[in-house]
């Protein structure tokens, strides 16, 4: 089951990775997600479907590269398998005709915009894609993106490529020269939040998708809480998607942040076996 | 004479101990302890025992073959009604089910029917194998079960035996439920539960890990896509908060997360295992059942120096088996009873340190019966912690009622079926277990799995509905 079809560094600390997964590729939607399991010993990662090839049954997943799980992952070979693939989870982009769409991806979430911009665009929106990474190197999917939308706008924080500056600014100017109907944002939670306080001011209707902490992926634990409208909603069952202008972005940072000490503890041990390993 | 022998204690784990490890506690009967304590068994020609047992076991006839030295045959017995022997020997309430109605409880201590079932299921697992055949699916008819808890596997075992074609279906990585996420290794041991789900495997129930009816497929396609039944057992998994201030903070957890973190993902083996768990050196867990003691009993065992358990009325009301609050007690647990917590304390960077609570007085019997907290004014108190887990119950799983047009469920979000045949409102379709009944135990929940799979039988071979 789930073997590796091709697994590739893209940058430095992002990974793109092709998995046999039948099943899900067959059933999934425009902004689901699956959970993934490295090995036995693996914690249980979320990471939304970039991808699907149904014919072929593979999924596409892009993922940085931050604690010893997604290390591990990066280590995997083509042909190896994965422990276990669940999925698709969430509720699909609620994809319609909007008129205009601009779909605004910083870092990884570009991989999470993807397949939404892709949607967008079959849905007969025209579709505005922004992308945006701190340099050239962590940009993905430019290519993908730029075949499947009408316009598309790069930024890089450190100007290593496309227009220097963020997103958000290059967003601002697209909203000051024409009607939008639906802006989609995905990435860091600073970058979600920044867009949805600009296009707050516009009234524009925003879509945001939310990587919050997670175990199960079906409602069952509840470790994905997070505040949107003053409501306690749960990201993998309620979402991941919500209306940008009602969520408690602050909150969520900060929940973010719970295994920040473990993380290092767990990666600093897994490194220091890897050299053992490696005889250093 | 029977009644002379006292009844056999089961050797624990000592306290002291067992509060720095994961190990079971009750460390099971000898042979000669198990047949000392069969003997006891007056073998009462209309066992009111048996009642007693949601699932019906046999039980003098399986007490009577351990007396006479058969714990396989023993197993065989249990085996008849009972899929999952030693989970049921570790986790059932006995003492509110067969060892209450036991002849011998009139006078004085009952046969401990618990620790039989127990240690024939053991000696199966352990020592000599009973030969598991694959059944024959002869019915020509599929059924699908969507949850591989106790109400699941028991509905499938019973199912598999009839001649169906079985196929669980389980959100989760690991087969069980509750079982493997939820009730801690010192208590139940996972290996047993695979055991346990192995066994069934044998017997020919094929079990889909990993795969979330209500997201990709739908109850309606798994009757479009060739199965003849679904029962629906997805239990009480969704856990309900105080809805107080602070419950977002970092170190707050639902009881569901926290010991899934533990149970599932042995987070308890850190950084061996890459799932991380908040170790507090103070931690307060709030509610009184059985999930609140597992949590404090956990948190202790993950190097927690001071655990209390917050409950709103005092220990009578306590839902939780008298056995478990006393290895709570046993291994330090402080209970701060007739407490509620009013608000979660956090520093600047969002993470708990304190927990608001106030004291509350028992007034009028409410709804449950039981007399309702009220909180006394002016008596707030702040306790310093830096975990919170909350343990307060768990209501239905929306997933399925949410996804099945036709279904119809409670006020609640629970599926309305008939108690006696499983019968939801939709042709069918069964549902069972906590879904249903909101939480319950584990033994409940097999109750219900075998009256779905009998029902089921019978609509599938009348065509009834």
């Amino acid at each position: 089951m789930y073997t590796i079809i091709q697994n590739t560094k893209i940058s430095t600390n992002v990974g793109k990775i092709v998995i046999e997964a039948p099943y899900i590729a067959q059933h999934r939607k425009a902004g689901q997600f699956v959970i993934i399991i490295v090995d036995e010993v693996g914690e249980r990662i979320p990471l939304t479907i970039a991808d699907a090839d149904k014919e072929k049954g593979t999924i596409t997943l892009y993922y940085q590269i931050v604690g010893t799980s997604t290390h591990k992952l990066s280590l995997k070979k083509e042909g190896e398998e994965l422990y276990n693939v669940a999925g698709p989870l969430g509720h699909p982009t609620d994809i319609h005709n909007y008129g205009t769409a601009v779909c605004v991806g910083g870092g990884i979430g570009i991989a999470a915009v993807n397949p939404i911009a892709v949607a967008m665009k079959e849905a007969g929106n025209y579709c505005i894609n922004i992308i945006g990474a701190r340099n050239k190197e962590l940009l993905i999917l430019e290519q993908e993106l730029k075949v499947k939308s009408d316009q598309i706008i790069v930024t890089t924080d450190d100007g290593s490529y496309g227009i220097k500056g963020f997103v958000t600014d290059e967003l601002k100017k697209i909203l000051d020269s024409r009607k939008v109907d639906i802006v989609v944002a995905v990435g860091p939670v600073p970058m979600m939040k920044a867009v949805s306080e600009l296009t707050r001011t516009y009234n524009v209707k925003t879509l945001v998708s939310l990587n919050s902490i997670m175990v199960d992926g079906t409602g069952m634990c509840g470790g994905c809480r997070v505040t949107v409208d003053g409501k306690k909603q749960f990201t993998c069952v309620d979402g991941p998607e919500f209306d940008a202008h009602l969520v408690d972005f602050d909150e969520l940072m900060k929940r973010l942040n719970t295994y920040k000490d473990q993380e290092k503890e767990s990666f600093e041990k897994h490194t220091c076996q890897l050299e053992k390993y490696h005889g250093r | 004479m029977a009644d002379k022998i006292p009844r056999q204690k089961m050797p624990q784990q000592d306290p002291a101990k067992r509060i720095h490890n994961f190990n079971e506690v009750p460390l099971g009967y000898d042979e000669n302890t198990a047949v000392l304590e069969a003997s006891r068994c007056l073998q009462c020609r209309r066992p009111t025992c048996v009642e007693g047992c949601p699932v019906n076991i046999n039980i003098p006839g399986f007490i009577k073959a351990l007396k006479e030295g058969n714990p396989l045959e023993a197993f065989a017995v249990i085996k008849q009604t009972n899929s999952l022997p030693a989970v049921c020997g570790r986790v059932c309430p006995q003492e509110d089910q067969c060892e209450k109605l036991c002849v011998l409880a009139k006078k004085g201590e009952p046969v401990a029917i618990g620790n039989l079932e127990r240690y024939v299921a053991d000696f199966e697992r352990e020592k000599e194998h009973y030969a598991f055949q694959k059944v024959k699916a002869e019915k020509g008819k599929k059924v699908a079960i969507i949850g591989s808890g106790p109400a699941g596997l028991t509905a499938a075992g019973d199912l598999a035996r009839m001649g169906y074609s079985v196929t669980v279906f389980e959100a989760l990585h690991k087969a069980g439920g509750v079982l493997v996420y939820g009730i801690p290794e010192f208590r139940l041991p996972k290996d047993i539960v695979q055991y346990e789900v192995d066994a069934l495997k044998a017997m020919g129930v094929t079990i889909e890990l990993s795969r979330v009816i209500g997201t990709a497929e739908t109850v309606n396609d798994l009757l479009s896509s060739g199965f003849d039944a679904v029962f629906v057992a997805t239990g009480a998994g969704l856990p309900l908060f105080l809805d107080i201030p602070g419950e977002n903070l970092q170190g707050v957890y639902s009881a569901n997360e926290y010991l899934t973190r533990s149970n599932l993902m042995k987070a308890y083996r850190f950084p061996e295992y890459d799932t991380p768990i908040v170790k507090g050196d103070r931690v307060a867990v709030v509610g009184g059942g059985n999930v609140a003691m597992d949590s404090a009993r956990t948190a202790l065992r993950l190097g927690s120096k001071e655990v209390y358990i917050i409950y709103r009325r005092s220990k009578k009301e306590m839902p939780a088996r008298i056995e478990e609050v006393e290895r709570a007690e046993e291994e330090g647990i402080i209970f701060k009873l007739l407490t509620n917590p009013v608000r979660f304390i956090g520093d600047e960077k969002g993470r708990i340190k304190a927990v608001e609570c106030i004291q509350m007085e028992l007034g009028e019997p409410d709804a449950s019966g039981r007399r309702s907290p009220i909180p006394v004014k002016g008596s707030e108190f702040i306790i310093d912690i830096d975990v919170a887990i909350i343990a307060i119950g768990n209501g239905p799983n929306p997933l399925i009622p949410k996804t099945t047009p036709g279904l119809d469920t409670t006020k609640r979000g629970n599926i309305v079926a008939d108690p006696q045949t499983m019968k939801t409102s939709k042709r069918g379709v069964f549902a069972g277990g906590d879904i249903v009944t909101g939480a319950a135990t584990v033994i409940q929940a097999m109750g219900a799995g075998k009256k779905a799979a009998k029902a089921i039988d019978e609509y599938l071979s009348t065509g009834v509905w």
